[in-house]
């Protein structure tokens, strides 16, 4: 089964073997590729029913819980890899969940769309708001609360204490982005932070 | 559902077997150091047994249930207890796995119980039966399944007691079981439980039927008691809400005038629940089978996690948000217990209106989370 471009990445930031839980795990398509192609074991979360029967059906564990106010399920570094894909934006208490994400893991890999895109920077100058690949919900049905650019994100790691170890920036195309570092908050879709506390 | 795909049916008529585990010269060990012989096992299997021998799923009952999980007996209309979860093409497909149903150790439908005739003296056991835990009704399940050949289950699964031996099986003996299930369960009971508990025990002894536990042998049955007992836990299996929307505050068709007798609807219900049981369940065993709930503490020991760390086993476990009996915080300690040992654990609360009993319920999420749990054990048994 072939993975989706970002989630291939993600998988190559993954170590053999690690212990992995995935906070919003969908219906499980990298803990399966961690637990079959390198040997990991893992957890997801999530909360939709139907994406957690598509998990079980594929072998990957998975606990239905809040990842807001339920995360002290899990015991004090428990976890090699900790991973929050796509899915900061959709929390109401993003900073606690980094601060239990570090308490929980060693490593943490993060990863968001960017609010500061130049694309969608122009499409508000427009009076609209962006809707793009990696925001593609109108305003009405997104389950998105947060809109974060990469530079305000990164302030936040900084307030609670965690230190970004690498940082890969998403073209629109969903690829790395060629261009320089400098410019990622301007032209960079997205980006997935490697941390540690 | 496509039109290709095959209704699921019945097992179709089913037989009890009873098979002699443990005799008075290999008694069975308890846990408290006494010994037990001989043990008689009513059971029942549903499908067929692989050539590997790989595809056995182990049924542990509830606190009142017994061996007939599925299909029908000899000239029975109403099936097994747990026949909308076992058969071709459901959940539980028997025409994939095979499966395991035993009577209770201290049980009274076949297997050797308190109201067993103790062969030292010819006469029922009474209160000299000894105390059990969960571990023993644990051992007896292990001994019927080494007596059918089987060195690995595929799967134990069970809800509330039952749910509570499929934990403790999967803590002491993880390379017995691939996969655990454990529903509506609970790893420590609270107070409350507990006083529930108590209530309808001290209903059954005492009824001066009860007879200081001999009224088997006097040719009396503490019918009284063992109804309120029942009558009592029935209100904490179904959730308020369920209780409205069955019964509200309707009167009881027959009642004209207010007065003590059976005026709601609820009370009809409740009392001809009180008297269907005393027809098929043995006051004794309920004194037994609820003490052996009330001292399970199964992680308590320092212990507790060290032979599952080293041997994982696969855990699904499953609570119901209206479950007042065994709430989420129940089954969410042992899926939290189980993450302690690293284990591969998926843990859901389903949402259903009908409290503890959902677990005996068709519930369509719930049904599917146990479909999708098979599909998957099934196809790494046959990878």
């Amino acid at each position: 089964m072939s993975l989706r471009p970002e989630l291939t990445l993600l998988a190559d930031l993954i170590p053999e073997s690690a212990r992995v839980l995935d906070l919003g795990c969908g219906s499980g398509a990298l803990l399966e590729h961690l637990i079959t192609a390198q040997s990991c074991r893992g957890t997801g979360v999530e909360i939709d029913p139907d994406a957690i029967i598509e998990a079980i059906g594929r072998g990957v564990p998975v606990v239905d819980l809040d990842l807001d106010t339920e995360l002290d399920h899990f015991a004090d570094h428990s976890y090699d890899v900790v991973v929050l894909s796509r899915t900061i934006q959709t929390l109401r208490r993003p900073a606690e969940v980094l601060r239990q994400m570090a308490r929980i893991g060693d490593q943490l890999i993060v990863s968001v769309p960017n609010f500061g895109l130049l694309r969608n920077r122009l499409r508000l100058l427009r009076g609209r708001m962006p809707m793009s690949r990696d925001l593609p919900y109108s305003w009405y049905d997104s389950p998105n609360l947060r809109f974060t650019t990469l530079v305000d994100l990164e302030e936040l790691f900084t307030a609670v204490d965690l230190r970004v170890e690498r940082r890969i920036v998403l073209a629109p195309s969903g690829r790395p982005a060629r261009s320089g570092q400098a410019l990622a908050n301007l032209f960079g879709a997205a980006a997935v932070y490697v941390l540690r506390a | 559902m496509g039109a290709s795909a095959p209704a699921a049916s019945s097992v179709g008529q089913v037989e009890r077997q009873t098979a002699r585990l443990f005799t008075d010269t290999d008694p069975l060990r308890l846990a408290n150091g006494e010994t037990l012989g001989p043990v008689d096992v009513a059971f029942e299997t549903y499908g067929t047994l692989s050539e590997a021998r790989d595809n056995a799923v182990f049924i542990c009952h509830a606190l009142t249930g017994d061996a007939h999980a599925a299909g029908f007996a000899p000239g029975a209309t109403r099936p097994g207890w747990w026949d909308n979860l076992i058969g071709p093409g459901k959940p539980l497909d028997t025409d994939r796995v095979f499966v395991i149903c035993a009577n209770l150790l201290g049980g009274c439908q076949g297997t050797t119980g308190p109201s067993s005739i103790n062969p030292a003296t010819g006469k029922p056991y009474g209160l000299s039966f000894p105390l059990l835990t969960v571990a023993d009704l644990v051992e007896v399940h292990r001994a019927l399944v080494r007596h059918l050949g089987i060195t690995t289950l595929l799967a134990a699964l069970g809800g509330s007691l039952g749910g509570m031996q499929v934990l403790q099986w999967g803590l002491t003996y993880p390379d017995e079981l691939a996969n655990a299930v454990v529903i509506a369960a609970s790893s420590r009971l609270t107070a409350q439980n507990i006083a529930f508990s108590a209530v309808a025990r001290r209903a059954i002894m005492d009824d001066p039927d009860f007879a200081g536990g001999d009224y088997a042998t006097e040719g009396l049955n503490p019918d009284a008691g063992l109804a309120i007992a029942r009558m009592m836990a029935h209100i904490t299996y179904l959730s308020e809400d369920a209780l409205t929307e069955k019964f509200g505050r309707q009167p009881h068709q027959a009642s004209s005038a207010p007065g003590f007798g059976i005026d709601f609807a609820v009370e009809s219900y409740l009392d001809h629940q009180g008297q269907v049981f005393t027809e098929r369940f043995d006051a004794l065993s309920y004194l037994y089978l609820s003490r052996v709930m009330d001292y399970f503490d199964p992680f308590a020991a320092a212990d507790a996690l060290d032979a599952v760390t080293a041997d994982p086993v696969t855990w699904l476990v499953m609570s119901f948000d209206t479950d007042w009996r065994f709430g989420t915080e129940h089954s969410r300690r042992i899926a939290r217990r189980l993450e302690l040992a690293a284990q591969p654990v998926t843990f859901r609360e389903i949402a259903s209106p009908w409290g503890h009993d959902s677990f005996l319920l068709v519930v369509p999420d719930y049904h599917a989370t146990i479909t999708a749990f098979f599909n998957r054990a099934l196809a790494e048994v046959q990878r």
